[in-house]
C-alpha cells in the first residue's frame, strides 16, 4: 500500500509538471498580453513606452526563460507580482481561496446530502409516484444552468424579502451567513445533486436485486438495514466516483455563481485575471485548481479502499 | 366660519411647514454612500486610464486646477470653476495662461500642495520628467503647450506654441487631477494620494473600493458624506437587482440602458432616474487604405444605406440622437444646426431615395442584384457593439452588401484596429470633453493612433489647427461645423447615432447632478449628502 501511494504521488507531480508546460504555453498562444490591453485601450500608443513596460514586466524575455523563471519561483514559494494590481500575487489569491473553499464545500455537501438520500429513496420506491417525481427534479436539475438559477434566487430574494442574498465580506447573523454561503452553493449543488441522485438511483437498483439483499431479507434483517447498511454500502463506489469527478468540475460552475452572486473568489477572479492576460495569477491559480484536481482524484482512490473492502492496492 | 378658521391655521402653520421644508432642504452630513461599480478598474491612477470607470471611484480623491461645476449638467468654458487654482488669466497674445494657487492645501499624506506638484503633473503628461507614468493615453491633449513654469510657489503657467482657448476645457476634465510630485506613479496605482473631498482607504480588485471623508478639506465643512464605498458587480443583472432591493444609494452612472429602465422604475418606483447622452458615439469604421472600400463611391453608399432612426428606435426605443462627430444640440455645445446636417448625403429623411442613390453608386462600382460584395463586419464581443452591428448588416442588404458578424475578442478589438486588420467595423467612440479639439485630433488627424479609418486629409487638418486656435466662440462654432460636415461627406467614420443611458438614486440622496456630455467630469461628490 506504501508504496502505491508513494507510486501516485510520483506520478502526481509528473501530471503537474506536464500541465504547467501546457498552461504556460496555452496562455501564451492566445493574441494579446497586458500590455497590448493596457496600451491599446488607451490609445495613442508610444512604442517605446511599450517597450519599456514589457522590459520592465520581463515579457519581452524568451519563452523558456519565462517559463523557467515562474517554475523556479513556484519551487521557492514566490508566485511573483500580479500585472494589474502590481501586488504579489500570493496575497491577491490567499484571500480568496478560504471563500471559493466554504462555497465548493458546501456545494459538495448538498450535492452528497441531497442527492445520496433521494437518489437510494428513488431506487427504493422505483416505479411509485415519488420516485416520478424525484426524476423531474433531478432531470430539471440537470438541464436548469445554475446562472439561471442564481438569478431566480436572487429575484426570488428581492421580490419576496426585500433583500438579495448577494456576499457579505463580514456575516454577522446565521441568516447572513446562508445567504452569503449556502444559497450560492445550493444554485451550484441543485446541478451536481441531480446528477449524484441519478448515479444513486441505478447503482442502487442494480444492487437491490443482488442474491445477498434476498439473502439479507430472508435472515430479517429490517429494510433501512437492507438498503442503507447492505444496499448503499455496495453502491456507493461510482457515486464517490462522480463526487469526485463533480469535485474537480465545480470550479467552472463556480465562475458563473460567483458571478451571479457577486463572490469574490478565486473562480471569478479567474475569469478577470485570464481577460487582462495577468499571467502570474492565471498561471498560479490554474495550478492551484490542479494540484485540487489530482489530490481529489488521489482521495476518491483512496476512499475507494476504505468503502470497499475488497479493494486492496498493492506496492 | 369653518373655512376662515381653517384659512387662519393654515397662515400660522406656514412659517412650521416651511421651516420643516428648508430644514429638509439643508445638506445633512454623514453616512457613507453605496453605489455599485461596474467593473474593476485596471488602477487607482486616473491618468493613466482610458475609461470613466477609474474616475468614477478616484475622482472623490483628487482637484484639479479648475473643475466643471459640478452641478450643471452642461459642461462649458462658462461654467469653469476654480479649484487648487484661485484665478487664471489668458496673455494678451493667448499664448500663456497663468494660475494663481491656492494657499494651505495639503496632500492626504499632510505634505503642502505647491506650484511644484503642477509642474510635475503636467511634465509627467507631455512626457518632459524621469518619473514616467505606466501609460499616458491624454499625451496629445497638452502637444500645444511648449512647457509649464512655476513663479513662487503659488503661482504656475502655461506656456503654449499658438492660442488653444480650448486648454482650459481640457484642464477641467475629471481626466485632469493634479499628482503629488512626492509620490511615484507606482505608488499612485496602487494608493492615490490627493488633495480631494475623500481619502482612498483601500481598492481590492473585483471586490471593492472604499474611500472616506478628507477631515482636513480645504473646502471647510465638505464634504457631508463620510465616505464612499464602491462594490464591483460586473453582472448587470446583479447590480440592479441590488439596487432595487436598497443595497445601493446610487447604480453606476449611466450604467442602465433604456430598455432596462422600464424595470428598475417598476421595480423601485421612488427612485430618482435621469437619463442623458454619454457623449459616446456609435460609428462605423471603412478601412479606406484596402479594397473594397478604397473606393469612395462604396463608401457613400454605405453612408446612404443608413436608417439612423430604425437604429434609434430599436437599441433605444427612440430615445437617442442621430448627429455628426460632435454631441447633437441641445447637450452638446458644438453640433451643426439641423437643416445643415440634414443637408448631409444620409441624413435627409427620406431612407428609400438614400438608398436608391446608394445601390446606383453600388452598380457604378460593379455591384448589384447578381452580385452582391460579400465582407466581414467586425466589432468587439460586447453587446453594446455587437446589436447595432447586426442591425447594420440588416441595414447593408438592402444595398447588395452581404455583411457577416465578426465578432472581436475584447481584449483583441483595439489591436485589430490599429493594425488596420479589418475591412468595415461598427466601433464606439467616447469623449471626455465636449470639445472638438479632443474629438478631431484623436479621430481624424493623419497618423493619430485612435484614427482607425486611416483617413487623412490635409486640408481638414488645416481647419483643425485653424478651429483650435480661434478665440473667437462664435466663429470656432462655424469652423466646426464645416469640419463636422465635410468628415461626414467623407465617410471618414460615419456616425450612426450618439447613446443616451440613465443613472439612478434613491430619493434620499441629494446634490449628484449627471453631466449631459460627458460622462467622464461630473463625480467630486463633496457636496452630494444623504437625507437620511
Amino acid at each position: 500500500m506504501f508504496g502505491y501511494i508513494v507510486r501516485r504521488l510520483g506520478l502526481m507531480l509528473i501530471t503537474l509538471f506536464g500541465i504547467s508546460v501546457v498552461i504556460f504555453f496555452l496562455l501564451r498562444i492566445v493574441p494579446g498580453n497586458i500590455v497590448d490591453i493596457l496600451f491599446d485601450a488607451a490609445g495613442f500608443v508610444d512604442p517605446a513606452d511599450k517597450a519599456n513596460l514589457e522590459r520592465e514586466l520581463g515579457i519581452d524575455q524568451p519563452l523558456v526563460f519565462q517559463y523557467l523563471h515562474w517554475i523556479n519561483g513556484l519551487l521557492h514559494g514566490d508566485l511573483g507580482y500580479s500585472y494589474v494590481s502590481e501586488k504579489p500575487a500570493l496575497q491577491e489569491i490567499l484571500p480568496r481561496i478560504p471563500i471559493t473553499a466554504r462555497l465548493a464545500a458546501f456545494a459538495l455537501l448538498f450535492s452528497a446530502s441531497i442527492g445520496i438520500p433521494l437518489g437510494v429513496l428513488s431506487a427504493v420506491y422505483q416505479g411509485s409516484k415519488l420516485d416520478y417525481a424525484l426524476r423531474v427534479v433531478s432531470l430539471s436539475g440537470l438541464s436548469l444552468p445554475s446562472f439561471w438559477l442564481g438569478l431566480l434566487i436572487l429575484m426570488a430574494g428581492v421580490a419576496m424579502f426585500g433583500s438579495i442574498p448577494i456576499f457579505n465580506p463580514n456575516p454577522q447573523t446565521l441568516g447572513e451567513m446562508f445567504s452569503t454561503y449556502c444559497l450560492p452553493s445550493l444554485a451550484v449543488a441543485f446541478r451536481s445533486s441531480a446528477l449524484t441522485m441519478r448515479i444513486t438511483r441505478s447503482s442502487m437498483l442494480e444492487v437491490l436485486r443482488q442474491d445477498y439483499i434476498r439473502t439479507a431479507r430472508a435472515k430479517g434483517a429490517s429494510e433501512r438495514s437492507v438498503n442503507f447498511h447492505h444496499a448503499l454500502k455496495n453502491a456507493i463506489l461510482p457515486v464517490i466516483t462522480v463526487i469526485g469527478i463533480e469535485a474537480a468540475f465545480l470550479i467552472g460552475g463556480l465562475i458563473v455563481t460567483e458571478t451571479v452572486f457577486n463572490v469574490p473568489g478565486i473562480a471569478r477572479f479567474l475569469v478577470e485575471a485570464i481577460r487582462w492576460r495577468d499571467y502570474p495569477i492565471v498561471q498560479n491559480l490554474v495550478m492551484l485548481i490542479a494540484v485540487v484536481v489530482v489530490s481529489a482524484n488521489f482521495i476518491v482512490d483512496m476512499l475507494y479502499a476504505v468503502f470497499d473492502p475488497r479493494i486492496r492496492y498493492t506496492d | 366660519m369653518r373655512s376662515v378658521r381653517a384659512f387662519a391655521a393654515a397662515i400660522l402653520c406656514l412659517p412650521a411647514i416651511c421651516g420643516v421644508a428648508l430644514a429638509a432642504d439643508q445638506p445633512k452630513s454623514g453616512g457613507i454612500l453605496r453605489m455599485y461599480h461596474r467593473d474593476s478598474p485596471g488602477s487607482a491612477s486616473i491618468h493613466e486610464g482610458a475609461t470613466y470607470s477609474l474616475n468614477v471611484p478616484f475622482m472623490p480623491v483628487f482637484n484639479n486646477l479648475v473643475l466643471y461645476d459640478q452641478h450643471i449638467a452642461q459642461n462649458s468654458l462658462d461654467d469653469i470653476r476654480p479649484e487648487l487654482a484661485e484665478s487664471w488669466s489668458w496673455s494678451d497674445d493667448k499664448k500663456k495662461l497663468t494660475f494663481k494657487l491656492r494657499q494651505g492645501v495639503k496632500w492626504h499624506d499632510g505634505k503642502p500642495f505647491t506650484s511644484a506638484d503642477v509642474k510635475c503633473t503636467f511634465d509627467m503628461l507631455m512626457g518632459k520628467s524621469q518619473q514616467k507614468f505606466r501609460q499616458n493615453p491624454r499625451k496629445s491633449w497638452y502637444n500645444e503647450v511648449e512647457d509649464v513654469t512655476v513663479k513662487g510657489d503659488f503661482e504656475a503657467s502655461f506656456n503654449l506654441k499658438r492660442p488653444q482657448p480650448s486648454l482650459l476645457a481640457l484642464l477641467a476634465s475629471g481626466y485632469t487631477p493634479i499628482y503629488p510630485c512626492h509620490v511615484s506613479p507606482a505608488e499612485m496605482r496602487t494608493h492615490p494620494i490627493g488633495t480631494g473631498p475623500f481619502k482612498f482607504v483601500e481598492f481590492k480588485a473585483n471586490e471593492s473600493i472604499k474611500l472616506t471623508k478628507n477631515p482636513d478639506y480645504w473646502k471647510k465643512g465638505l464634504p457631508y458624506l463620510d465616505g464612499i464605498e464602491y462594490t464591483i458587480i460586473p453582472n448587470r443583472s446583479t447590480a440592479i437587482l441590488a439596487f432595487v432591493a436598497g443595497k445601493f444609494d446610487v447604480t453606476f452612472p449611466t450604467h442602465i440602458t433604456i430598455p432596462l429602465l422600464k424595470d428598475v422604475k417598476s421595480q423601485a418606483p421612488s427612485a430618482v432616474c435621469v437619463t442623458a447622452p454619454t457623449n459616446v458615439s456609435t460609428n462605423i469604421i471603412v478601412n479606406s487604405s484596402a479594397p473594397p472600400f478604397d473606393s469612395l463611391d462604396i463608401r457613400r453608399a454605405l453612408a446612404l444605406a443608413l436608417d439612423r432612426k430604425a437604429f434609434i428606435q430599436i437599441l433605444f426605443e427612440g430615445q437617442a440622437d442621430a448627429g455628426g462627430t460632435m454631441l447633437p444640440a441641445p447637450d452638446g455645445l458644438w453640433a451643426m444646426p439641423k437643416d445643415m446636417l440634414e443637408s448631409i448625403p444620409g441624413y435627409g429623411p427620406d431612407v428609400n431615395a438614400n438608398r436608391e442613390e446608394a445601390k446606383k453608386l453600388m452598380q457604378k462600382a460593379g455591384y448589384g442584384p447578381d452580385k452582391h460584395l460579400a465582407v466581414k463586419v467586425s466589432t468587439r464581443n460586447l453587446a453594446e457593439y455587437r446589436d447595432p452591428a447586426v442591425i447594420l448588416i440588416d441595414q447593408l442588404k438592402s444595398i447588395y452588401i452581404d455583411g457577416e458578424l465578426d465578432v472581436v475578442d475584447t481584449a483583441q478589438w483595439f489591436p485589430k484596429v490599429a493594425r488596420k486588420d479589418y475591412s468595415l467595423g461598427l466601433n464606439l467612440t467616447g469623449n471626455a470633453v465636449d470639445d472638438p479639439d479632443q474629438s478631431f485630433y484623436e479621430n481624424y488627424s493623419c497618423g493619430s493612433e485612435r484614427n482607425y479609418t486611416n483617413y487623412c486629409n490635409k486640408e481638414i487638418e488645416k481647419l483643425f489647427d485653424q478651429q483650435s486656435a480661434e478665440t473667437d466662440l462664435d466663429k470656432r462654432k462655424k469652423l466646426v461645423w464645416d469640419i463636422d460636415k465635410k468628415l461626414q461627406e467623407d465617410v471618414a467614420r460615419p456616425i450612426i447615432f450618439h447613446a443616451r443611458a440613465a443613472t439612478c438614486w434613491q430619493p434620499y440622496v441629494k446634490g449628484i447632478t449627471v453631466m449631459v456630455n460627458s460622462s467622464y467630469n461630473g463625480y467630486r461628490y463633496e457636496d452630494v449628502w444623504m437625507d437620511k
